[in-house]
């Protein structure tokens, strides 16, 4: 992250990518609140630390282009422009939310952001990035469809099946790799044989790079390379991002399996930190805009509960709804 | 003799241990089973006892470790496989269906397969779609395996020791309402893997269920009591085998007959229960045999959808009164 970089982009930019990371986090610190107060059940895993991943890759991605991501998703939703009333009210159960409270957390959904939902099968939603690259393929459409997972889906053989299958049939699918070096309780070098993931997709013939996931500013560059490339070759492309998860995996996990020590170094190395203190030393932003920016989005968030609150439980009467089309 | 008061989770931990301790070819792997201590800390400890070597962490590959299980008991070892819950053995299936059920009768007796794949089950922690389904009687439907649902703490132990002794695989169902349930157990009960158990006996009706939902099957049970309503609650322990010699029993006892399973209602352990006393023990019935079983939904989020997806105690109650209200 540097001053030379900054440059490319204006101020008003920057504010708003800082802006976008602070509200996925304080979104996430109030989620977990109220999973501790009840208001949000099942499995909540929250994306602290890896902000810039989302926020960076959405600035990148077009309106037309798809996405679709893994149970650790608000922040796509967020930084995609899901609206968060919605994203809370799913979470809550309710029927206003983004999947009628079918879904949960794990599960947000937005077909008009063409966001293709949170898939909690590790590894199962990368030959759906596979198809939706053909479909547009075969349908003469211009866009990229983006797959968000974990280094932990790279084990699973759907990971493998499906890089050589967008590689093979020249498809555009940018594969995004949220490397934060856990799977659950499972260190990367204890899950993979070769923790160089990005020697895993060239094998396959995927061009691929490894990049700064903690750094929003190389995460945009890198993706607006990849998007580039799979325009002009038509082929996928990996993006590995190196991160980290500051939180447990999700509400259950006791973190035994990793030092207090390790966690506070990363936390040093934050996304928000790292780009606040640049941007202020380039006299970009300051306390009063920060306290600002806190205020508008404890606003937002505020009445996002509101909004779910105040929604409806869908009638059992409707439980079967949706299990099939209707007859057309 | 000595009883000991212990959980569910406690009761299979001490079959675990005990079976590592006498033969040197158990072990168990899975994901997260020994830095982690396993998803419902069913393994919690027993990495410092055994080593990592025998509690063995795996990668998020469950065709691979499930595989790697049923070649390792071709080799002959005694593995035991941890599979996370149900929803994520179907990344296995292959391994589980083509291979451990066949091998055995493919090379015409040659080889055995003494394997065991325990997973959770089961809906009613806001799950949602993908981890929350009540799968068994895919299994039960496959010659070559073993299905067992222990439903008390006694069975936990004594089923996984039966199943660990057995030359056959054996998929394992613990339903995950049952891990924190309590109770005190004699030392040294055999338990095998084919008797159903009358866990209350009654004269006016049978109520046929199994894992998690024996304890509502018994409140329900209870509740009619109060209604002068005398139930026999009959717990089939084991799928395949099923105990045909127990059913038949207890209908020519009662004549009549409440099946119940969280499991989807078509093609269910109910309608095979119902065709099997349909075939052998027609001209005992003196009402048509009525099933209360999962509604044919994926499991929704929202608490209140959930619960209604599955048969709770006044659906149970319900069926009862239904049953005993429609005599010939
Ligand atoms: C097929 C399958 N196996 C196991 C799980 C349980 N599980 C959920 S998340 C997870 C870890 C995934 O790690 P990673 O892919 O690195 O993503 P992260 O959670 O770190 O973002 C596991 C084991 C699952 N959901 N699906
Ligand atoms: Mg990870």
């Amino acid at each position: 992250m540097s001053k030379d970089t900054l440059e490319k982009f204006s101020q008003e930019k920057c504010l708003k990518l800082f802006y976008e990371m602070l509200r996925i986090r304080r979104f996430e610190e109030k989620s977990a609140e109220l999973y501790s107060a009840g208001k949000i059940r099942g499995f909540l895993h929250l994306y602290n630390g890896e902000e810039a991943i989302a926020v960076g890759v959405m600035e990148m991605l077009r309106d037309e282009d798809s996405f679709i991501g893994t149970y650790r998703e608000h922040g796509h939703a967020l930084a995609r422009g899901v609206s968060m009333k919605s994203i809370m009210a799913e979470m809550y159960g309710k029927v206003e939310g983004c999947s009628r409270g079918r879904g949960g957390s794990m599960h947000l959904y937005d077909k008009e952001k063409k966001f293709y939902g949170g898939n909690a099968i590790v590894g199962g939603h990368l030959p759906l990035a596979v198809g939706l690259g053909l479909a547009d393929k075969m349908q003469n459409r211009d866009v990229v469809t983006a797959c968000f997972f974990g280094d932990g889906a790279v084990a699973e053989g759907e990971f493998h099946e499906s890089l050589n299958l967008a590689a093979l049939w020249k498809l555009p699918v940018l594969f995004v790799c949220e490397n934060n070096f856990y799977a659950m309780g499972t260190q990367i070098s204890r899950e993979e044989s070769q923790v160089d993931l990005c020697a895993k997709a060239s094998s396959y013939n995927v061009k691929s790079v490894a990049v700064d996931g903690m750094d929003i500013l190389s995460v945009m560059e890198e993706t607006q390379k990849a998007i580039d490339y799979i325009t002009k070759n038509e082929s996928p492309y990996f993006l590995e991002f190196q991160t980290y998860r500051f939180r447990a995996h999700s509400m259950f996990d006791a973190e035994l399996y990793r030092d207090k020590k390790e966690v506070e170094e990363w936390k040093k190395k934050g996304p928000i930190v790292r780009f606040k203190k640049l941007l202020e030393e380039q006299k970009w932003l300051d306390e009063a805009k920060i306290k600002e920016m806190e205020k508008k989005i404890a606003t937002e968030i505020q009445a996002s509960i509101e909004f779910a609150e105040n929604g409806h439980w869908e009638p059992i009467s409707h439980l079967t709804k949706d299990v099939y089309c209707e007859e057309m | 003799m000595c009883a000991k008061k212990m959980t569910y989770r406690d009761a299979l931990k001490e079959a675990i241990s005990e079976a590592m301790r006498n033969d040197s070819r158990v072990f168990l792997m899975g994901e997260d089973v020994a830095r982690y201590g396993g998803t419902y800390a069913v393994t919690k400890g027993l990495a410092k006892e055994f080593g990592e070597d025998r509690i063995r962490d795996t990668p998020l590959s469950e065709s691979a470790f499930t595989g790697a299980g049923i070649g390792a008991a071709l080799g002959g070892m005694r593995p035991i496989v941890e599979i996370m819950t149900v929803n994520f053995s179907l990344l296995a299936l292959d391994q589980i269906i083509n291979n451990a059920a066949t091998i055995r009768h493919m090379s015409g007796g040659q080889f055995r397969i003494p394997l065991v794949i325990r997973m959770a089950t089961g809906s009613g922690k806001q799950l949602a779609a993908q981890h929350s389904h009540s799968l068994e009687v895919m299994y039960a439907h496959v010659p070559g395996l073993k299905v067992i649902c222990p439903a008390t703490v006694e069975d936990a132990r004594g089923m996984l020791q039966a199943a660990l002794d057995d030359p056959n695989p054996v998929i394992m169902f613990e339903h995950v309402s049952l891990y924190n349930m309590s109770d005190e157990i004699e030392d040294n009960t055999k338990v095998d893997l084919k008797s159903a158990k009358i866990r209350r006996s009654g004269e006016d009706i049978t109520l046929i269920t199994f894992g998690g939902s024996l304890h509502k099957t018994l409140q329900a049970a209870e509740e009619l009591a109060a209604q002068n309503i005398d139930c026999e609650v009959l717990d089939l322990r084991s799928l395949r085998p099923l105990d045909h010699d127990a059913i038949l029993a207890s209908i020519r006892k009662t004549h009549r007959a409440v099946v119940i399973e969280e499991g989807w209602r078509s093609f269910g352990v109910a309608a095979e229960i119902m065709a099997l006393v349909m075939e052998k023990a027609f001209y005992e019935l003196d009402a048509p045999i009525a099933r209360a079983c999962g509604v044919e939904v994926p499991i929704p989020y929202a608490k209140h959808l959930e619960d209604a997806s599955v048969p709770q105690v006044p659906d149970i109650v319900a069926k009862v009164q239904e049953v005993l209200n429609s005599d010939v």
